[in-house]
């Protein structure tokens, strides 16, 4: 088998100390493989955030250890870590996190921007971007003019600039109506499928977690292996009916 | 990120909230345009006491006298009379005006003479002619400037006092010229005038001079110039009838050094000069305390100028923090994208730094622009007594200077947000609503 891209060893994670210590997540294993989708089910304040923050290296776990690609997280220099978020990781946040004021083509470079990739040569990688989410018409608009589902198009093309190995998609749905919902999980699962992107969500939505390889539930800082795999069979049942 | 592109954002980043960076620049503009201000009076101030400095006296001359006597302090009395020595009045030359100081004797000035370092020693003559006339165009007060063959002056026309001709010359200062009758400072160039002087019998005598050159009034030296020549013939009308020795003691004595003199050099001649018993200044010396009043002035403007600053500099600290404040998520989400805390510190101050040069810039050239033309209103105006005079005066450096220690405050004051920008935890931040 080869190297995963990510391996967790029983991370944990608390917040606070003495008696306002909160333990965010307690101990939780995984492997995620290239390429393959998984679901990161749980309610809010079941540490599947935090998971994901620490899979992301936007965190670093207090206990357990976590590989990426073979190495220990904490043995990488500063500068790796920003390289591996620049190029390696794309995000989806359920927020957005545009700014505002800025154009839509000045939001997606922005990774560009920071990795000192040359104006010209951003505009046409940002450009391509857009295209590839029908959103080049809308490149000089102001971000806070688009609509919900325009921005997270956005932001999905934000992630995918710089071509990454990983996106990570914090509830990349929560904000969106289920048209418009359904449409950006069918830009990442395709992205998932056609370019080999491996793809983490984290979701409250079943049906959303349904469509990924595999799901992990957390509850509690733990992972709830009672429940793992169910809504696989959940969607080959209902979704398969349901689409055929 | 690449620096151009820090810059560009940073600028762009700074124009995003425009009333605040506006009020902070106000703030600093005020403190720059205090500041170019201040140093354009000094520059204006001190260019014009330099120019006047060179109608006091050339920097190779020292004017000495005898030291005053120590004995003779308020505590113990006058000293002992000695009939080697000679007394004069002081014309007010390191002591009052009008007061009987030791005066130097022929004795001294071969003693001064021998000086090492000293070239030349000339006793000050002081001849006071009664008039001055030209062509019969009527009698005036003539003032003589004892000083004006040291100098090099600030001529209107003509050229300057030729000591070793051997023709009698006088420098006239451009106040003369519409009495005399002299149409400009040209026409009377190369004219020759009649000076009268009484002698010591009381007789009145008059003697001939060429107008060898016109000069700008100045604040320091009044009156006209003569030549050597002149100088002694009139000295010879002045005591013809006298007794022997009469005339043989003077109050000063100007001594002539070596211009190349180093400081150290002019220290030691004077030194040499204090322990035989003189008391010598050079004209550095003699203007260095007026200066040093402009200078102490301009300073405490100056200082003003800077606390005004540094109450912009909190400004600076203000609206960056409060910046930061407002792009926390922007700030986590460029960390996130891998955007390394060095670089989101130079974002930071890059804008501090931005915001200190456009206030400082707007600040100075506006000072400029002011300062211009107030200059030139009471140059016509309230100074025009004082030809040649501008009040403000801009220096290019000293603008850069000013703008570039407005950018170092700016950049100081941006440190404290820009590290609390560079500290945040892109999670933290990400997470912050």
């Amino acid at each position: 088998m080869s190297v995963p891209v990510l391996s967790a060893q029983n991370i944990g994670k608390s917040y606070g100390s003495g008696a306002n210590r909160f333990d965010a997540l307690k101990g939780v294993s995984l492997d995620i493989a290239a390429g393959e989708s998984i679901a990161i089910v749980g309610k809010s304040g079941s540490g599947k955030s935090t998971l994901m923050h620490l899979l992301a290296l936007l965190d670093d776990p207090d206990s357990g250890t976590l590989l990426v690609e073979g190495t220990d997280a904490k043995k990488l220099k500063g500068k790796e870590v920003n390289r591996l978020r620049n190029q390696d990781f794309g995000f989806v946040f359920q927020q957005f996190f545009l700014t505002a004021n800025a154009s839509v083509l000045d939001n997606v470079v922005l990774p560009l921007k920071i990795a000192g990739v040359p104006p010209r040569e951003r505009k046409a990688r940002g450009m391509a971007a857009l295209e590839q989410l029908e959103l080049a018409d809308k490149a000089k608009n102001k971000a806070i003019n688009l609509s919900g589902g325009q921005k997270q198009r956005a932001v999905i093309a934000r992630a995918l600039v710089n071509n990454p190995k990983v996106i990570f998609a914090d509830e990349p749905t929560g904000n969106l109506d289920t048209a418009t919902g359904a449409v950006v999980e069918d830009i990442l699962f395709a992205l998932n499928k056609d370019n080999g992107i491996t793809l983490i969500i984290v979701t409250h939505d079943i049906e959303l977690a349904a469509r990924c390889d595999r799901q992990i539930f957390i509850r509690d800082g733990l992972e709830d292996t009672t429940e793992s795999g169910i809504p696989r069979k959940r969607h080959a049942g209902a979704h398969a009916g349901a689409h055929a | 990120m690449k620096f151009i592109d820090i810059v560009k954002t940073a600028i762009a980043n700074s124009f995003r909230s425009k009333v605040r960076t506006g009020l902070t620049v106000i703030a600093i503009f005020i403190g720059a345009f205090t500041l170019t201000i201040t140093s354009g009076i000094g520059t204006g101030v001190t260019s014009y006491i330099d120019t006047q400095v060179t109608a006091i006296g050339a920097a190779d001359v020292l004017t000495i006298s005898k030291a005053a006597d120590s004995t003779s302090s308020a505590t113990e009395g006058p000293a002992a009379y000695d009939p080697s020595k000679a007394t004069t009045v002081s014309l007010g030359n390191g002591s009052r005006p009008g007061t009987t100081i030791q005066a130097l004797t022929a004795k001294d000035i071969t003693a001064i003479g021998k000086t090492a370092g000293i070239l030349r020693v000339d006793p000050s003559v002081r001849v006071t002619p009664d008039y001055i006339e030209y062509d019969g165009n009527g009698k005036f007060e003539l003032i003589v400037n004892a000083a004006a063959t040291l100098t090099t002056a600030d001529l209107a026309a003509g050229a300057q006092l030729d000591n070793s001709s051997t023709t009698d010359e006088v420098l006239l200062p451009t106040t003369y010229l519409k009495n005399l009758g002299f149409a400009d400072a040209k026409a009377a160039i190369g004219k020759t005038v009649s000076i009268g002087i009484t002698d010591y019998t009381g007789v009145q005598q008059e003697a001939k001079a060429t107008v060898i050159g016109v000069q700008n009034e100045t604040i320091l030296g009044v009156g006209a110039g003569l030549n050597q020549h002149l100088t002694d013939g009139l000295q010879a009308i002045q005591v013809t009838g006298a007794p022997a020795g009469a005339s043989d003691s003077y109050a000063t004595a100007t001594a002539l050094f070596d211009a190349s003199s180093t400081a150290a050099e002019i220290t030691a001649i004077k030194d040499d000069l204090a322990t035989q018993g003189y008391a010598s200044q050079t004209v550095a010396d003699t203007i260095g305390s007026f200066q040093t009043v402009i200078n102490v002035i301009i300073g405490v403007l100056n200082a003003f100028a800077v606390i005004a600053l540094i109450a912009a500099g909190f400004g600076i600290i203000n609206t960056l923090l409060m910046s930061v404040q407002e792009r926390t998520r922007e700030i986590g989400l460029m960390k996130a994208m891998g955007m390394n805390g060095g670089r989101v510190y130079t974002l930071f101050s890059t804008e501090a730094v931005f915001i200190g040069f456009l206030g400082s810039a707007l600040g100075a050239l506006a000072a400029v622009g002011v300062g211009s033309v107030v200059s030139n209103i009471l140059a016509d105006g309230v100074f025009s007594a004082l030809p040649g005079l501008q009040v403000v005066q801009f220096a290019p450096s000293s603008i850069a200077i000013i703008i570039g220690v407005v950018m170092l405050i700016a950049f100081l004051a941006g440190t404290l947000p820009a590290r609390s920008a560079a500290r945040q935890n892109p999670i933290d931040a990400l997470r912050y609503e």
